[in-house]
């Protein structure tokens, strides 16, 4: 790891988040971020993929790397950098010029009240980007010719006389002013339909090709993660589950979970009609809170060793894999006879 | 998938009966969002002079991309009609065993006596209606019981075989709706909306925003639920993905018209319409990293729209008559065998080919998408 941290944007190393709700007489704890670790490199920008299930802990861990949520235990470093334990003045100055997010509803980041280029002013100004009405003019202009748009076009207008691709655009933009190396993007094409989505992550192929901006990008659409992104994490229930390039992890999945994800998708050929049964989960807390594997539950693979124990992260062809499938201390023919039964491929 | 697994999954979709009669029939339907703000009228014409039959047991797609009327169309077959929203001109109409019914002509005394049982809606992000401080099966009582003659223990038993039909587990009707997933909460939201057997029911994206494998759950409960009585279900979503595994026939709107209607593999495989093709086109896929171009531009607003063919802004293949001339809506001729409801396409300059991939290339050159 010690490595890894030197050579990484961010590294993020076995964080965790534990919630604690009271009602009545009962507390309930769950542990929304599990011991996750990840790092998106800094040799060259990437887009970083954070993908799993609606409850599967990508908001909180998106949350904890823009530092909007504590750390319950665990590490992160941003180049390097402790930033765990940042000084209000060190996060002010730097981590958030370098770390900026975008949020899922671009019509809900904009009051209809307001113009949406008082918006980019008001952060040029924040973060003391510029100080002259030219210099701040010059570095709005800029930051929308990034992505598209120019301050002519946008200038004086109102949220409701931008279509959502054009919403979401300036709302990068904004983003983009602090000229940061990194945007976190929560579910950031979710409310958009299919030719929107396209435009919007075709602009964070552009932001990394053309900007050297790296991007997390979290989504549930698996789709637009196999087309923009350069490696992905699967997340289950707080665990990252299987993480590597794209290509592998979507490409041929090992992990269980992560091959009935890419089972799920709707082809858009009404030809090609899924195969088995979708497992889908009846509680998110039951599974949170489960000894052993926390897929044991839906897993049609899971032996007796997966519901007593936690399995480790294993490297295996490429990426690595949290699953006793590819662990070798369990006997090889007891897993061969468990993906036989799963009906899965090795 | 075997090939005869293949086989009979594409015949689950084809089943609909050749001869089955119509259950809603909208013909020169024109509704009209009418404002009026600081003295000046202004008319957004989401849905404009719309023609469309859908047949008894069929599941009808309704596709398009975002603000292109598919919430609006829906509004007018369901005879919601609130203001701003106006019935400007055309009809709508059904047609169930006890004769026609005017839908836009009901009072809500009675829409709300076929609410439930002959027509049924599944609004977007219905999960959120239920009631949080009433357990599962509470909810089913209160809600059988205010359409029909029941018991505690016979609304409770029918609930409990009717989840257990769908393939859903009946233990959470001992639960609350905080206590179940989101993907649970949306099923059991359709089952509600659907235990009272209702012969057509209207789901507005019932899918979209959902993860993966519980928008999957919720395709396989639609077509359980459809299946079952042999009901006929209407589906708006904007997913090609979803229009493809579900329906059998698909409607295409651009800009508050109707400007393709065809079977669904005639749809993704044989679309003629400019639009239609973009619309799958423009998909990305699994296992295809190269660069795809959205369909450039954006729908018009709906206050002002294009003269012509409402596309022509946006289409590569558009011609003089195109910016002039709106391009009627008719059946493809020398198609099908007459039986069926038939292809029909709103272009003057129709593409009559196969799509393959790759092949709108114009796209490339033409400004970027937003
Ligand atoms: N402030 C909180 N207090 C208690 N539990 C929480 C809190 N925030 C999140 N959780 C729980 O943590 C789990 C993970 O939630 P999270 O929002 O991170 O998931 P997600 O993967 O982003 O889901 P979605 O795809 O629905 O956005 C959920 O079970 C959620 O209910
Ligand atoms: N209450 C309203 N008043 C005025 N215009 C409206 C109103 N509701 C919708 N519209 C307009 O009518 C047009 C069609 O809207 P509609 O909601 O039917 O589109 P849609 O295809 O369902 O879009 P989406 O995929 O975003 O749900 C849009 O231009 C929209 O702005
Ligand atoms: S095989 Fe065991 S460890 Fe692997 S996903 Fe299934 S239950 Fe978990
Ligand atoms: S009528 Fe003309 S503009 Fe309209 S879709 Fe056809 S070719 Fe394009
Ligand atoms: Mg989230
Ligand atoms: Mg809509």
């Amino acid at each position: 790891m010690q490595t890894d941290r030197e050579h990484s944007l961010l590294s993020v190393e076995s964080l965790q988040r534990v919630f604690v709700t009271r009602e009545g007489f009962t507390t309930t704890r769950l542990e929304a971020v599990a011991g996750a670790s990840f790092a998106i490199r800094n040799d060259q920008p990437e887009i970083y993929t954070l993908a799993g299930e609606s409850g599967s802990g990508k908001t909180t861990l998106a949350r904890l790397v823009l530092g909007l949520e504590h750390a319950t235990s665990g590490n992160m470093y941003y180049k390097g950098r402790d930033v765990l334990h940042l000084t209000n003045k060190e996060r002010r100055d730097w981590f958030l010029k370098e770390v900026q997010p975008i949020f899922q509803d671009p019509f809900a980041t904009f009051s209809p009240l307001k113009r949406i280029d008082s918006y980019l002013y008001e952060t040029t100004r924040n973060y003391k980007m510029a100080t002259t009405r030219e210099g701040i003019d010059a570095h709005v202009d800029e930051a929308l010719h990034a992505v598209g748009l120019s301050l002519a076009e946008i200038r004086g207008r109102y949220p409701n006389e931008l279509s959502g691709g054009q919403a979401q655009r300036v709302s990068v933009a904004r983003a983009l002013l602090t000229r940061p190396s990194l945007l976190v993007a929560d579910e950031p094409v979710s409310m958009l339909d299919a030719s929107l989505r396209m435009s919007i992550v075709n602009l964070f192929r552009s932001l990394r090709d053309d900007y050297k901006v790296s991007v997390l990008y979290i989504t549930h659409d698996l789709t637009t993660a196999y087309y923009a992104a350069d490696r992905i994490a699967i997340m289950l229930r707080g665990w990252v589950v299987e993480s590597g390039p794209v290509e592998k992890v979507l490409g041929e999945p090992l992990h269980p979970y992560t091959q009935n994800l890419k089972n799920a998708i709707p082809e858009a050929d009404p030809e090609k009609t899924w195969e088995g049964d979708a497992s889908l989960a009846v509680m998110d807390t039951e599974e949170y809170t489960r000894t052993g594997c926390r897929y044991a539950g839906r897993c049609p693979a899971v032996m007796d060793i997966c519901k007593t124990t936690v399995p480790r992260d294993i490297e295996v062809q490429g990426r690595s894999v949290k699953c006793f499938l590819y662990d070798e201390e369990v006997p090889e023919a007891e897993r061969m006879q468990a993906m036989a039964n799963g009906g899965l491929v090795a | 998938m075997s090939p005869e697994a293949a086989a009979s999954a594409g015949m689950e979709q084809a089943r609909v009966n050749e001869e089955a009669r119509n259950v809603v029939e909208a013909e020169g339907l024109k509704a009209w969002y009418i404002t009026q703000a600081y003295g000046v009228e202004r008319t957004v014409k989401a849905v404009d002079d719309l023609t469309l039959s859908i047949r008894e047991g069929e599941i009808y797609g309704i596709a398009g991309e975002s603000g292109c009327g598919k919430s609006t169309l829906l509004k007018a077959l369901l005879g919601e009609i609130v203001s701003p929203l106006t019935i400007v001109g055309g009809k709508v109409e059904y047609e169930f065993d006890a004769g026609k019914i005017d839908a836009l002509k009901q009072t809500a005394e009675d829409r709300e006596a076929i609410r439930w049982r002959r027509v049924s809606y599944i609004p977007q992000g219905s999960m959120h209606v239920l009631n949080p401080v009433r357990r599962i099966r509470d909810t089913f009582h209160d809600f059988i019981a205010a359409h029909q003659e029941t018991t505690r223990e016979k609304s409770i038993e029918m609930a409990r075989s009717y989840l257990q039909e769908l393939g859903l587990r009946e233990g959470v009707l001992g639960n609350y709706p905080h206590q179940l997933s989101g993907g649970m909460r949306q099923r059991v939201t359709i089952a509600l909306a659907t235990i009272l057997t209702p012969r057509l029911i209207f789901a507005d994206e019932p899918t979209t925003a959902l993860d993966v494998v519980v928008q999957r759950g919720v395709i396989e409960l639609l077509k359980e639920v459809q299946q079952r009585e042999n009901s006929t279900l209407v589906l708006v979503t904007h997913d090609m993905g979803v229009h493809a595994n579900l329906t059998n026939r698909v409607a295409v709107l651009y800009a508050g018209n109707l400007v393709e209607e065809a079977d669904t593999s005639t749809i993704f495989r044989r679309p003629r319409h400019p639009y239609t093709r973009y619309l799958i086109e423009s998909l990305p896929r699994m296992g295809d990293r190269s660069e795809r171009v959205g369909i450039p531009g954006r729908p018009p607003a709906l206050d002002n729209p294009p003269d012509g063919c409402r596309f022509h802004p946006r289409c590569p293949l558009a011609t003089d008559i195109c910016r002039q001339e709106v391009p009627p809506l008719l059946p493809v001729e020398g198609i099908g065998n007459g039986t069926g409801p038939p292809h029909r396409v709103a272009c003057f300059h129709q593409v009559d080919a196969p799509l393959e991939a790759g092949e709108i290339e114009h796209a490339t050159e033409m400004p970027h998408a937003d």
